[in-house]
């Protein structure tokens, strides 16, 4: 069933433009060496604008802990309930963490701690997003 | 009009030493109206305007205090329900009424300048704009108060809720995704409070030991203690105390979170008069007198805070509220943290330490007894989960145990001071009361 479909704006700009060519290009700040993820106006480590950059980083994670959705708020995702919302920490920073509806698992079945990769989906005609799926 | 944030009243850093006017502000009264499910759009007598002076009037009348004296008015204007409202179609436009009913203030929205048009405050001259939720509010008063912004002033916070699912219209309605929830609602997260701490409350069960459901002693003691709260909505609609296998059988909303760890919304609204405690002592009723505020807001450092931040987070909050008080964990007889969904609580109870509970042990606190009569009565307002998403009942019990009238919640150990608090582990306030002011 249909995701919401994310609006990006001038900060978020460049990182759907990667995930659009199926690419994970994560804030990276220069200085502090710190990726950071949404990306924000400045650096949340030394406070600055001017060190950000972006990164691509590999799409490799694990499953830190999850939740099944049963009576969620959004319009558009009732029909898909029950469904899982999982938080995926990233390899290269384990700080910087991502949802995921688990493409492929089914709803209760996740394995925490499991490791999981990139993957995409279409939510709207040229856009995509970023999910993640757990590796057999 | 002064907007809040031109007035340096916040106190929401590490290391700021002990309150310079600790002891020095009071709480003279409180007023509650009722507290209803939802506002029927029609009758005038129960809208949030109406319900807002009622409250207004109660504080002031147990205060003993006149409208003339009346200096300030520190008033949430924000919907309850925020940009997602309730079903869409019955929040707004409406058809209004005659004045003061003429616009969505005094309907679902209340603000300091409709409140002194239609109470007829004369004398107010503090009455800042863009005002925060309770949590902060109550720190705000206080400051402005031990500063002498004003002297004498009402902080009011009214609730709104109307027909329709809550929070189902609006952007939860939404095909697209826009600002900060382009980064969880794709996901299926609408971005509440549940969701926030519902992944780290699973990964506390995992790391400490225990499973989602040893929350049910907190959760059926939370709606004891709402049965005791005469102003409550669940004592006043015949809510039906809830037993283990009640809650254990429960639906879920997030599994593991369940419809009992959820706070009812409803439409209700209060008021608190703050005041120099020189002049609360010539008042009407017995003052409690205001030992620290304080207020945090932490940045996520992802998408999904995890325990370690939370727990982080949360023991910043208690070394700043106990430092402002110069008091430490042993010295807090009253704690009334929040419960605006069960599964934060654990994390409030262990930052702050109360009675001894480190973090890991609030499984085994919740199992033993906690009961208002016991020697460990946590919570003894009952919070939201029992009186309704009012936010205020941990401020009023506080109020009420330090002044010994909390009726059947009375508890039976020593009630000298109060730590009580609207917040979350990243965004809020807490508020140190004491019977004494020192
Ligand atoms: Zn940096």
């Amino acid at each position: 069933m249909p995701k919401v479909i994310p609006v990006p704006d001038e900060l978020s700009q460049p990182f759907w433009d990667a995930v659009n060519q199926r690419r994970l290009m994560i804030q990276y700040c220069t200085v502090c060496g710190k990726l950071q993820y949404p990306p924000q106006a400045t650096c949340q480590v030394c406070g600055s604008a001017h060190n950000l950059e972006w990164k691509e980083v590999e799409g490799k994670g694990h499953i830190g802990a999850y939740i099944t959705i049963e009576d969620g708020r959004l319009n558009r995702r009732m029909p898909d309930q029950p469904y899982n919302l999982a938080m995926v920490t990233l390899d290269a920073d384990p700080t910087v963490n991502f949802y995921s509806n688990l493409p492929g698992t089914p709803a209760y079945e996740v394995p925490v701690g499991a490791a999981v990769e990139l993957t995409f989906e279409e939510v709207a005609p040229g856009q995509l997003i970023h999910e993640w799926r757990v590796l057999e | 009009m002064t907007n809040s944030n031109d007035f340096q009243w916040r106190r929401d850093r590490d290391g700021l030493g002990v309150w310079e006017h600790r002891g020095k502000v009071a709480i003279a009264g409180y007023g509650h109206s009722p507290v209803d499910r939802r506002w029927d759009g029609e009758n005038l007598d129960t809208s949030l305007g109406a319900y807002t002076i009622l409250a207004c009037q109660k504080a002031m009348e147990q205060a003993g205090v006149t409208i003339d004296q009346v200096d300030g008015i520190v008033c949430c204007d924000s919907h309850i329900a925020g940009g997602s409202g309730g079903s869409a179609s019955n929040w707004a436009p409406r058809p209004y009424f005659a004045p003061p009913y003429d616009s969505e203030y005094g309907i679902t929205l209340i603000n300091a300048q409709w409140l002194i048009g239609a109470m007829g405050f004369k004398n107010v001259k503090f009455a800042p704009t863009g005002v925060p939720t309770i949590g902060e509010m109550v720190g705000m008063a206080s400051q402005a108060v031990g500063d002498g912004v004003c002297n004498t002033c009402l902080v009011i916070y009214p609730t709104g809720n109307l027909e329709g699912r809550y929070r189902r219209g609006g952007e939860n309605a939404d095909d697209y995704a826009r600002g900060a929830r382009q980064w969880t609602v794709p996901w299926g997260n609408h971005g509440g409070n549940d969701f926030i701490n519902i992944f780290p409350h699973n990964q506390y069960c995992l790391k400490y030991g225990g499973e989602h459901d040893d929350l049910a002693p907190f959760v059926i003691n939370q709606h004891k203690n709402g049965m005791l709260t005469p102003w409550g909505f669940n004592v006043n609609h015949g809510v039906e105390p809830i037993t283990v296998e009640d809650y254990k059988t429960s639906r879920y909303i997030l599994n593991p979170l369940r419809i009992w760890d959820c706070d009812r919304p409803v439409n209700a609204s209060v008021a608190y008069l703050f005041t120099t405690a020189e002049r609360a002592r010539d008042m009407k009723s017995q003052p409690v007198y205001v030992l620290n505020h304080s207020q945090h807001n932490f940045r996520f450092r992802t998408t999904q805070p995890d325990l370690d931040e939370v727990e982080m987070w949360t023991d910043r909050q208690a070394a700043r509220m106990y430092e402002g008080a110069g008091m430490g964990p042993a010295d807090v007889d009253i704690f009334n943290p929040y419960d605006g969904y069960a599964i934060m609580t654990q994390f409030f109870l262990e930052g702050f330490q109360w009675h001894g509970v480190k973090r890991g042990d609030a499984f085994a606190f919740y199992a033993g007894d906690i009961s208002v009569k016991g020697p460990h009565p946590f919570f003894s307002s009952g919070g939201n989960l029992g009186n309704g998403r009012t936010r205020s009942a941990m401020y009023t019990d506080s109020i009420e145990q330090l002044r010994g009238t909390a009726g059947d919640r009375q508890v039976t150990v020593r009630a000298e001071t109060a730590l009580c608090a609207f917040t979350t582990p990243s965004s809020g306030g807490w508020l140190m009361l004491g019977k004494y002011p020192s």
